[in-house]
């Protein structure tokens, strides 16, 4: 297995994973700033695709520029803005260049992000697209037609501990993990309890868990994420206390870290969401690693 | 049924520019009970295009307009009207007003949009509940369609997006797959839902669709 990832978590290293967006631009300068920045503390970076349906550069292309740059990238693709053909496409080419791990995506509507008037594929779903990749990692298409060459792809998904009713997403964890996913980078989390009952329920079957670490700023920042970030939403608790701190942003950091030390204890890595404030990683990373 | 609407008027107007005669058509069915183009409708948009100085040469509410035989036949049968107009208006489904494109060579105006086939929730409320996707998986998916209910068409269950059971896209409706659980649930068969369902298959969808009885 070429991925890095793949071998630290085989081996029962806790990862850290940290998250860069594609430039809305040809320039990939700011963005290989910024994953060179995060590097030297995440184990790999993930590669955002057309985040909150909002147009970038492809994560094809930013990930294999990551790839000649010597960092780990964890490609995310989207089941919205592609069909089957490309989605292998894209797959192929990803494997080509180097890109090893991808997480599989359903992708959020189009209607939240900037080209609203546009057709959203969904030619796919994320567990057909699990099925898909552990078939190419077989050699063949999704149809079950050799390939010229298999992949060795280490494909993850996503998982929400905290979302209500939890109960109606579990057949679905179930389907991702016998269709393929090896780990699960999760929502945020903000609930110690829910985040090792969420454990509890889907470590058995063999897949390992990464716990979202989202970093807030203010509460404010908190309210606008609940009113139109699909699929996150922050305990009042959390705003609350952002609300009473002297120092939110340092409050938020704080929060956090507590999570991210409870998930040492529970799960195999965390993945932080810095929400554009690259310099919180480091301050978390070494939290973690001085345990 | 099939659920249309009625254009804004100023875009049926533009859509007569050039003439000034109309002959209205509507249908008995589907959108008379939308109220896109029924007896009712038709009676207005005659009263409001005299308004807007076109003659109207006669109108018809046609019983099934997508019944392509009785659509040609009414028509005949006002066929004087129908020749002195300089446009046919319709109000009535897409099927509908090809009908009437069919039987005649007269420009056509379609004075409605097609929205879906909907169910009837009460008096002028309709809701899609059927996508015509060609290869029913309702027996699987406790009487629910998740590839019209739910906004994403999921076979496998419900999106990262489902918050508190409300859809992600539209989050004033449950998320299809809460709904679909939760009914499978009752009927102590949620068991069902454990199987991974595979890619739909669009050869059920291919356009034009077309279909023969055979005897």
């Amino acid at each position: 297995m070429p991925s890095l990832l793949a071998r630290k978590l085989a081996a029962h290293e806790f990862v850290i994973t940290a998250e860069v967006a594609p430039p809305r631009g040809c320039d990939l300068t700011p963005f290989l700033h910024s994953a060179a920045y995060l590097a030297p503390y995440a184990d790999a970076v993930n590669v955002t695709d057309n985040q909150g349906a909002n147009m970038r550069m492809s994560p094809l292309s930013a990930a294999a520029a990551l790839v000649r740059e010597g960092i780990e990238p964890i490609m995310q693709l989207t089941c919205r803005d592609r069909n089957r053909l490309a989605l292998q496409s894209d797959l192929l080419g990803a494997a080509a260049l180097g890109v090893h791990n991808i997480l599989a995506l359903t992708g959020d509507g189009i209607g939240c992000g900037d080209h609203r008037q546009g057709r959203s594929v969904f030619d796919l779903d994320s567990v057909q697209l699990l099925q898909t990749i552990t078939a190419m990692n077989a050699g063949c298409d999704m149809n079950g037609a050799p390939l010229a060459g298999a992949t060795s792809f280490f494909a993850g998904a996503a998982a929400a501990p905290e979302v209500e009713p939890f109960g109606v997403t579990l057949p679905k964890l179930g389907k991702k993990v016998a269709s393929g996913a090896r780990y699960f980078q999760t929502q945020a989390v903000f609930n110690p309890e829910k985040l090792s009952a969420f454990c509890d329920a889907v470590t058995p079957s063999g897949v390992q868990v990464i716990a979202g670490i989202l970093v807030l700023k203010s509460a404010k920042m908190a309210e606008f994420i609940n009113q139109h970030i699909p699929g996150l939403r922050i305990p009042l608790t959390v705003i609350e206390r952002l609300r009473a701190a002297a120092d939110p942003a340092t409050e938020g950091i704080e929060i956090a870290v507590e999570m991210a030390l409870h998930s040492r204890t529970v799960c195999s890595g965390i993945h932080i969401m810095s929400m554009g404030r690259d310099e919180v990683v480091p301050c978390i990373a070494a939290v973690v690693r001085s345990l | 049924m099939i659920v249309s609407t009625q254009k804004p008027l100023e875009n049926i107007i533009s859509a007569l520019d050039g003439g000034s005669r109309v002959f209205i058509i509507g249908c008995a069915k589907c959108a008379t009970v939308c109220k896109s183009g029924g007896e009712e409708e038709v009676f207005r948009m005659q009263e409001a295009l005299a308004e807007a100085g076109k003659e109207i040469t006669g109108t018809i509410v046609i019983d099934e307009t997508c019944h392509m035989l009785r659509t040609s036949r009414d028509l005949r049968s006002r066929q004087e009207q129908v020749n002195q107009a300089d446009f046919l208006l319709v109000l009535s489904c897409g099927a509908g007003i090809q009908s009437v494109a069919e039987a005649s060579d007269t420009k056509v105006v379609a004075g409605t949009d097609s929205k879906f086939l909907g169910n009837i929730r009460r008096f002028g409320q309709f809701e899609q509940r059927c996508s015509l996707c060609g290869d029913c998986r309702l027996n699987e998916t406790g009487g629910v369609c998740p590839v019209t209910v739910c906004a994403k068409g999921l076979l496998n269950g419900p999106c990262g997006g489902m918050v508190d059971g409300a859809c992600e896209v539209n989050g004033d409706s449950p998320c299809a797959w809460v709904t679909i659980y939760e009914r499978l649930e009752r009927q102590e068969r949620v068991e069902q839902l454990h199987g991974t369902t595979p890619a739909r298959d669009f050869i059920h969808e291919a356009t034009p669709g077309s279909l023969k009885l055979g005897r």
